[in-house]
């Protein structure tokens, strides 16, 4: 009840701030059309050969692509794609990462060393590279861009997380809830982790641009999302072959794509200032914290 | 005292308003005050009285959202409206300021020596070439040993002692007219804090400045101050002569303050807390803005109409309540009837720990090897009896809490046992330790880190019950609610979140929760020691009645040794690591045998200006302070600061044996009494 409070005080907050106003306000289009963009009669797989890259016109406002199909409701239906992998991978990303910071900090010892050398091994490599080692072994398939996306945010939540649960642990509340005879799990799952819970918030959010990106980047290299399920880095892909001939057709999903990433990059910065009382503009996606 | 006819410093109805999105918020409403050179003002008030608000406007520091008015003259120039260049130039020649925390005035990164003449340098009042001179010079003026060497440190080479001397010798390079120092040893251990009000006493006396002293503690007020204002709600409630104020308080806000405050130099009378909160700049009451608290008010509609002006009641002492005449001079406190101590020694004891040790490696080098052991805790036995409260004092770093903390289980002991109602607790894991805990409870110092912010107050104090599945078992939200009611809070306030409280309430729900499995010993380790003086006595009264109705034992672990001895039956005094005396209330405060503990209970500044005056009260000023516990000295681990040592203290360290008289327990070559050696 209280939390719910709480999270209304903070949507109250922000969007008061032009730039998160914005962000909040272009992300609810994209999701609104997203999720209601069967209502809107748009198909995004209905060829019509007759129409093949063919500019704006009253039937297909931001013209057709190579096999005619329109390109507005590829973009609105691959927003869908954007963001369910999107989200889904930072979901996987957190419910391995803030686990593992959770142990690693509050036990420390050779849990610790186990868990954050296996993170540093992980942020040693590339996050694309990673992804792509990841997607060979999977296998080309919307769950397995999800797997990869997600598999690389999981070091940005770990570390993120130990960070916090070692100043928390301090914490003199927490040392009463141990002197309660609370056990380590209440101590970790009902002091700590609740405390912890705005920068995990605010990674959430700023991981989601990176995650958006990184799924458009692999389809962009033709690893990601396979066709015909419309992604904007497919779309990219295909249409940079008719940029001089069909401009819409790239130019469309690529400004989605930007300005998606910009908003939820604006609103984690935004959050990040609040929540945590730091000027936009400090968090970084990948080694947050030390 | 000889008073200029021109008073150095001149405040005329100053006034500050904080203007921030809501109302105007009035910090100071209104204050006159006048202070003549060589001479000490103590400006005395409670957290959100205006006492730092004052000191700030007069030093032109105020943020800019503060909206000033009414005039301050420093030396004849008008503060309030200056340039920032006029500003500029008046601090440090006209003005220094010793602030709270020395640990926060130094830059971290210059050399001491170059910052205390920095400002005369900047000014062009010292040529650069001789500032190094002039820094060794200002640094041995505050008694800095080797301040040749100590020029060229940097702050954290220095000991808080220390820093705090930079500060006062950095305050006073350009020698000011007049000094203020905003609570200058708050921050600092009894033993130096003595060091630190004798230095500022004698530099003010040398120099010949005016010192504005602001501060809560009515001990430092009384031992150095010429003229006390007593600040209540933005305004000087009281003024006049530090007899005056301590011997003939005429506001009854001074008198409930003097009677609340925990007292070395009297018996363990029951102190009278203030009933209430201070009123916070924002909500303050209409009248007289302490009426809500007061006993002469008692509901008199001109106290709540009309706001007292400051009036004279005897010559050069004036206060600002309608009803001062009736106010009574005030009694020496009345000895309570102290409560006939129960047949102690025969019941088994609650608690016994046993030569208990906790030493922290320090590891180094790139193999983690380690280098050193801290030896926080060195050796401490103590017994606590049911229902009895012991005293454990010390000052920082001398590891009192780390006792509480490993007694409790929640540091791993090094060495030594801990027995918990006969059985052996130290070295048992969580949840061997689970139903132990039931019985033991810990009560934190400071109340704002030690509740979750994330669970309202009711659930906190319901937390306990909740872990060990008792909650129902325990009688539910009717238990909770009678927690509440036994530490004096509403049960209707449960479901508010703990920043909504202030310190005061926040460690009675602490209390409230720590009792809420019903146990048999409280651990309190500084209890007391984050609160206002009027609060502290309300917590401290609140502790008594709860021991008293529910039987509990504690171990009260403090700094502050005016409150261990309105607390305790029996009080250990702990010094790096061990305990060096052990005895009955009246024995440790009426015959001190070690010479730590005598210092000790000298250093303590008493409420109380006459024996300062009249020397009754002799002070063992200790040299220098508490040495690093990594790297302890030889033999008796006192004896570098002792006035007593010997070569033999030097080499062998002092066993903890029981004295002639039973039940007096100590560890020194030499004790006696303080008169006996000198």
């Amino acid at each position: 009840m209280r939390a719910a409070a709480r999270a209304g005080a903070l949507f109250g907050r922000l969007v008061r701030r032009p730039a998160a106003a914005l962000s909040l306000g272009y992300l609810a289009l994209v999701g609104a059309t997203a999720a209601g963009a069967g209502v809107l009669g748009l198909d995004p797989l209905d060829q019509d050969l007759s129409q093949m890259l063919e500019g704006p016109s009253a039937e297909h406002w931001f013209g057709a692509d190579e096999l005619g199909r329109d390109i507005l409701a590829r973009v609105v239906y691959g927003a869908r794609t954007s963001l369910t992998t999107a989200f889904g991978a930072v979901g996987l990303a957190a419910a391995i990462g803030v686990p593992i910071g959770l142990i690693a900090g509050f036990y420390g010892g050779w849990r610790e060393t186990i868990l954050m050398r296996l993170v540093d091994l992980m942020l040693a490599l590339p996050g694309i590279l990673l992804a792509l080692a990841l997607i060979a072994i999977l296998g080309r398939s919307q769950s397995a861009a999800l797997v990869a996306v997600g598999l690389t945010g999981v070091p940005t939540f770990a570390r993120v997380v130990r960070a916090q649960v070692l100043s928390l642990k301090k914490r003199e509340f927490v040392l009463a809830v141990e002197a309660f005879g609370g056990a380590p799990s209440y101590s970790m799952f009902k002091a700590i982790l609740p405390n912890a819970w705005s920068p995990i918030l605010t990674q959430m959010v700023v991981l989601s641009s990176v995650a958006i990106l990184l799924e458009a980047a692999l389809s962009f290299l033709g690893v990601g999302i396979p066709p015909p399920t419309p992604s904007w880095g497919e779309m990219l892909r295909s249409g940079k072959e008719y940029l001089y001939d069909s401009p819409t057709y790239a130019v469309l999903p690529g400004l989605a794509l930007t300005l998606t990433i910009l908003s939820f990059d604006a609103l984690g910065r935004t959050l990040a200032s609040l929540l945590e009382g730091r000027e936009p503009g400090l968090p970084q996606p990948r080694a947050a914290a030390p | 005292m000889s008073q200029g006819t021109r008073p150095v410093l001149s405040i005329r109805s100053l006034a500050v308003r904080f203007e921030g999105s809501g109302a105007p918020i009035p910090a100071v409403r209104g204050i006159n005050l006048e202070i003549f050179e060589n001479e000490v003002v103590g400006v005395v008030g409670e957290s959100g009285s205006g006492k730092s608000v004052t000191a700030l406007a007069i030093a032109g520091l105020l943020p800019r959202t503060a909206r000033i008015s009414g005039s301050v003259r420093l030396a004849g120039q008008e503060v309030v409206g200056a340039e920032a260049e006029t500003l500029r130039k008046l601090r440090g020649q006209e003005v220094g300021v010793v602030f709270q925390d020395p640990a926060t005035t130094l830059n971290p990164l210059m050399l001491i020596g170059d910052q205390i003449t920095e400002g005369e340098v900047a000014r062009g009042r010292l040529p650069s070439a001789d500032a190094g001179a002039k820094a060794v010079e200002l640094l041995r003026e505050v008694d800095i040993a080797d301040p040749d060497g100590r020029a060229r440190q940097y702050p954290h080479h220095f000991s808080g002692g220390m820093r705090q001397r930079a500060v006062i010798a950095m305050a006073m390079a350009g020698r000011p007219k007049l000094i203020i120092a905003d609570e200058p040893t708050t921050a600092l251990d009894v033993t130096v804090q003595a060091q630190v009000l004798a230095l500022l006493a004698r530099r003010q006396a040398e120099t010949g400045a005016a010192v504005l002293l602001i501060t809560h503690d009515l001990g430092v007020v009384a031992e150095v101050a010429d003229r006390v204002a007593v600040m209540y709600g933005g305004r000087i409630v009281e003024t006049g002569d530090v007899r005056q104020i301590f011997g003939d308080p005429r506001h009854p806000y001074t008198a409930a303050l003097l009677r609340s405050a925990p007292r070395i130099d009297s018996g363990g009378a029951r102190l009278h807390a203030i009933p209430g909160q201070p009123p916070t700049p924002a909500a303050l009451p209409k009248g007289c803005s302490f009426h809500p608290r007061c006993d002469l008010a008692a509901g008199r509609p001109r106290c709540r109409a009309e706001e007292p002006i400051l009036r004279g009641v005897d010559a050069g002492h004036e206060s600002a309540c309608h009803f001062s005449e009736e106010l009574e001079a005030p009694s020496a406190q009345a000895p309570l009837a102290t409560p006939t101590p129960v047949a102690r020694a025969v019941a088994d004891p609650l608690l016994r720990v046993q030569g208990l040790k906790v030493h922290f490696p320090i590891t180094g080098g790139l193999l983690k090897r380690v280098i050193r052991t801290v030896r926080a805790v060195d050796g401490v036995s103590l017994t606590l009896a049911p229902g009895e409260t012991l005293g454990l004092v010390g000052e920082s770093g001398c590891g009192k809490t780390t006792t509480g903390r490993a007694i409790m289980g929640l540091i791993r002991a090094t060495g030594g046992a801990v027995h918990f109602d006969g059985q052996r607790i130290d070295g048992l894991d969580r949840t061997a330790l689970r139903p132990i805990r039931r019985r033991m409870q810990y009560v934190f110092q400071d109340p704002f880190a030690s509740l979750n912010p994330m669970l309202s107050v009711g659930e906190a104090v319901a937390e306990p019950l909740r872990i060990h599945g008792l909650y129902d078992e325990m009688g539910g939200e009717r238990w909770i609610a009678q927690l509440f009611e036994m530490v004096g809070l509403s049960p209707s306030v449960a479901s508010r979140a703990p920043r909504e409280f202030s310190g005061g309430q926040k460690q009675r729900i602490s209390i409230a929760r720590a009792l809420s499995l019903k146990p048999d010993l409280l651990i309190l380790d500084e209890p007391v020691a984050s609160l206002d003086v009027s609060i502290q006595a309300q917590i401290v009264s609140l502790l008594q009645d709860l021991q008293r109705d529910l039987g509990l034992a504690y171990l009260f672990i403090a700094h502050d040794l005016s409150v261990v001895k309105h607390m305790s039956d029996r009080v250990a005094v702990m010094y790096l690591g061990r305990i060096v005396e052990e005895a009955s209330k009246a024995d440790l405060y009426d015959r001190p045998q070690h010479p730590y503990t005598q210092a000790l209970l000298s250093a303590v500044p008493a409420p109380d200006p006459a024996p300062a005056l009249g020397g009754a009260r002799r002070r063992i000023v200790l040299e220098g302070e508490i040495p690093n516990p990594a790297a302890p000295p030889s033999g008796c681990h006192f004896h570098p600061r002792c006035f007593r040592a010997t070569q033999i203290c030097r080499d062998q360290a002092p066993e903890f044996l029981a004295g002639a008289e039973g039940g007096h327990w100590l560890a020194c070559h030499h004790p006696g009494a303080p008169g006996l050696v000198s």
